[in-house]
């Protein structure tokens, strides 16, 4: 089922936790909505859902406009982030709910009913614990009881609310595999909310940057990583270093020296690259720093140094090849070979 | 030296005397649980004993006949019919007040909450006055309704509404802390699997709830039953009418009839024995299910 967002505006007490959020979730697609606490992205999965309303803008689900739906009549799965198990009812009973409270011309058989949580609880493989309460399983556990609850009504897409938030990093990771697996099994539609850019770019088809109650970059984990289109994505994605910088006469300029970079912009900008993405050097213009701190991670080293004049100093991590000197209070010359620049 | 002075008997007797840092020494633990004990037994227990020891003092034939003489009988009667009333009224009123106070955002919610506190900070006399002030003889509303037949002082609907109007918080008061720390995600999970607001209320939130509320239910009953000063106020003290339980302990008490007296508040004494072992009993049976229904 395709999903769009058109134009959504969501306040709570006048203030505004969504501004006019377009989005569309192509049939079949695994997105992740990421972004910083506060940014909106729980907003926009409960507004998908019919758990909130939205104070302008629609939500089509097809081509169906949905915004006046109810949360019952769109028929999503919502799995929450602390899976809201009902703890009074076994495993089986709360998979089971939603064909339980169907009106009785369409509710399944008991035996059907059954049947089909018995299948959904071994599509969890989870077989066995059907007489089992909730607070008798493992987080792991639950999370996937909550899934296959989700599941049971045939939901047109599947929505996640920090999916993996409540887990250990070891579970987290198995758990993790095993969504995409089950992704591309079911083949639903699913939207998962996460502030974990790694799960965000190692799950996601496309990745929903958002900042702010603002959709900042749709993309690719490739996209948002390698082509960030703004400063907030820039910085908020993988690690990064920034300078505030000139632009004149064809160069950027750091603290009114030529850095040894090339651009058509002019004006005051702030200046972003990767920490890899750097290359020593002993002549022509180029930044330069001080050595802080350094430290050995895995293949490379990483070097800590303070850029600029003293008193006004920035200071910022960058990769220097092993057999760099890199000792504290030594000075490295370096310049940027891939970086990217926003006005400022 | 000291070294020396440490004989390998010390030494070993070493880890039994050790102890927590937290816990106390035996005199001072045994203190303790005396002083506790020693407090509990004379302000509750002595009282508790010593109902039952006056009410058979002139033997079992005599206490019997106190409850079954008609008065009493009636008084036992209203005080049923009213707690009757009463109870169901604050349930209803409980679960939706805690349930609006809990789930919902709204203006003038800390005014609910106090609201619903008011009972327990106003002197039951008071609460039974009110009612005097607004359907007596002086008022506008008792005057009203006279004249079309209804009468509310001085009668069974006056004592129902004082003892709505005290015993309403148990109900909600046991709630509101429950609910709260519920939140609304088991709600939200039934609504998103389809289940209508009813169903979600039958099938999610009262399971979730209903140690609680029968708590509640248990206070309430219990104080409907034993309330005085706000249905005396409201009563007339109409032998065989208007007398509840409590009221008719006093009049009798006041006639010097000790043993009667005695008789009848057995009964309420019983009322909250029953009450204690009831919430007990609920307590070891369910223990670990009630508190899987308060965590979440």
């Amino acid at each position: 089922m395709e999903v769009t967002i058109s134009n959504i505006r969501k306040e709570f007490d006048l203030y505004p936790a969504l501004h006019d959020v377009s989005l569309n979730i192509r049939s079949g697609e695994l997105i992740a909505l990421l972004g910083p606490s506060g940014s909106g992205k729980t907003t926009l999965l409960r507004l998908i859902a019919g758990l909130e309303h939205p104070t302008a803008g629609q939500i089509f689900f097809g081509n169906e406009d949905a915004s006046n739906r109810t949360v019952q009549e769109r028929n999503v799965g919502f799995v929450f982030q602390h899976y809201a198990l009902f703890r009074h009812m076994t495993v089986a009973d709360n998979i089971a709910f939603g064909l339980t409270v169907r009106p009785r011309a369409t509710r399944p058989a008991k035996a059907e009913i059954r049947r089909r949580a018995a299948e959904l609880l071994d599509m969890v493989h989870l077989s066995g614990l059907e007489k089992r309460y909730p607070n008798q399983l493992s987080g792991g556990q639950r999370q996937r009881v909550a899934l296959a609850r989700a599941m049971a009504i045939e939901p047109k897409v599947l929505l996640l609310d920090e999916p993996f938030g409540a887990l250990d990093a070891q579970v987290r990771k198995e758990l993790r595999r095993w969504l995409r697996e089950f992704h591309d099994r079911t083949g639903h539609t699913t939207v998962f909310v996460t502030h974990d850019q790694e799960e965000a770019l190692e799950l996601a088809d496309r990745v929903v940057v958002m900042s702010q109650g603002k959709i900042e970059q749709v993309g690719s984990a490739d996209d948002v990583y390698d082509t960030p289109n703004s400063a907030f994505v820039f910085s908020f994605i993988g690690s990064s270093a920034s300078l505030p910088v000139e632009r004149r006469d064809g160069m950027v300029f750091f603290q009114d020296q030529p850095i040894g970079l090339a651009t058509d912009a002019t004006g005051p900008a702030q200046l972003f690259f990767r920490p890899q993405d750097v290359a020593l050097t002993s002549e022509g213009a180029a930044l330069s720093g001080k050595v802080t701190a350094s430290r050995r991670l895995a293949g490379a080293r990483i070097a800590e140094i303070d850029v600029g004049n003293d008193g006004n100093a920035h200071h910022i991590e960058i990769e220097v090849p092993l057999d760099a000197v890199a000792t504290l209070g030594s000075e490295i010359r370096f310049r940027p070979t891939r970086w990217e620049q926003f006005a400022s | 030296m000291h070294d020396n002075a440490r004989s390998p008997a010390a030494s070993a007797r070493k880890p039994e005397t050790f102890r927590d840092a937290a816990s106390e020494t035996p005199f001072v633990r045994h203190l303790l649980i005396f002083a506790a004990l020693a407090y509990l037994a004379f302000f509750l227990l002595l009282p508790l004993v010593s109902i039952f020891v006056e009410a058979f003092r002139r033997g079992a034939g005599a206490y019997f006949d106190a409850l079954i003489e008609p008065d009493a009988l009636a008084a036992i009667r209203l005080t049923l019919l009213v707690a009757a009333i009463a109870v169901p009224l604050n349930l209803v009123f409980g679960v939706a007040a805690a349930w609006a106070i809990a789930k919902f955002e709204f203006k003038g919610k800390a005014f609910l909450i106090t609201l619903i506190d008011l009972p327990f900070s106003i002197s039951p006399v008071i609460s039974g006055l009110v009612y005097v002030l607004l359907f007596g003889s002086q008022s506008v509303l008792g005057p009203l309704l006279k004249s079309h037949g209804i009468e509310i002082l001085f009668a069974v609907p006056g004592i129902v509404l004082a003892t709505v109007f005290v015993t309403f918080p148990f109900v909600a008061r046991e709630l509101i802390p429950l609910m709260q720390d519920q939140g609304t995600g088991d709600e939200e999970a039934a609504l998103s699997l389809g289940a209508s607001g009813w169903q979600t209320f039958w099938r999610v939130t009262l399971p979730n709830i209903k140690w609680g509320l029968l708590y509640g239910v248990l206070l309430c009953n219990a104080r409907a039953m034993g309330e005085f000063g706000a249905v005396s106020v409201v009563s007339g003290h109409i032998r065989g009418l208007t007398n509840t339980m409590p009221l008719h302990v006093e009049i009798l008490y006041n006639e010097y009839n000790f043993v009667a007296a005695f008789a009848v508040a057995t009964l309420l004494a019983l009322l909250a024995l029953v009450t204690l072992v009831l919430k007990a009993v609920l307590e070891r049976r369910f223990g670990a299910e009630i508190a899987a229904s308060r965590k979440h």
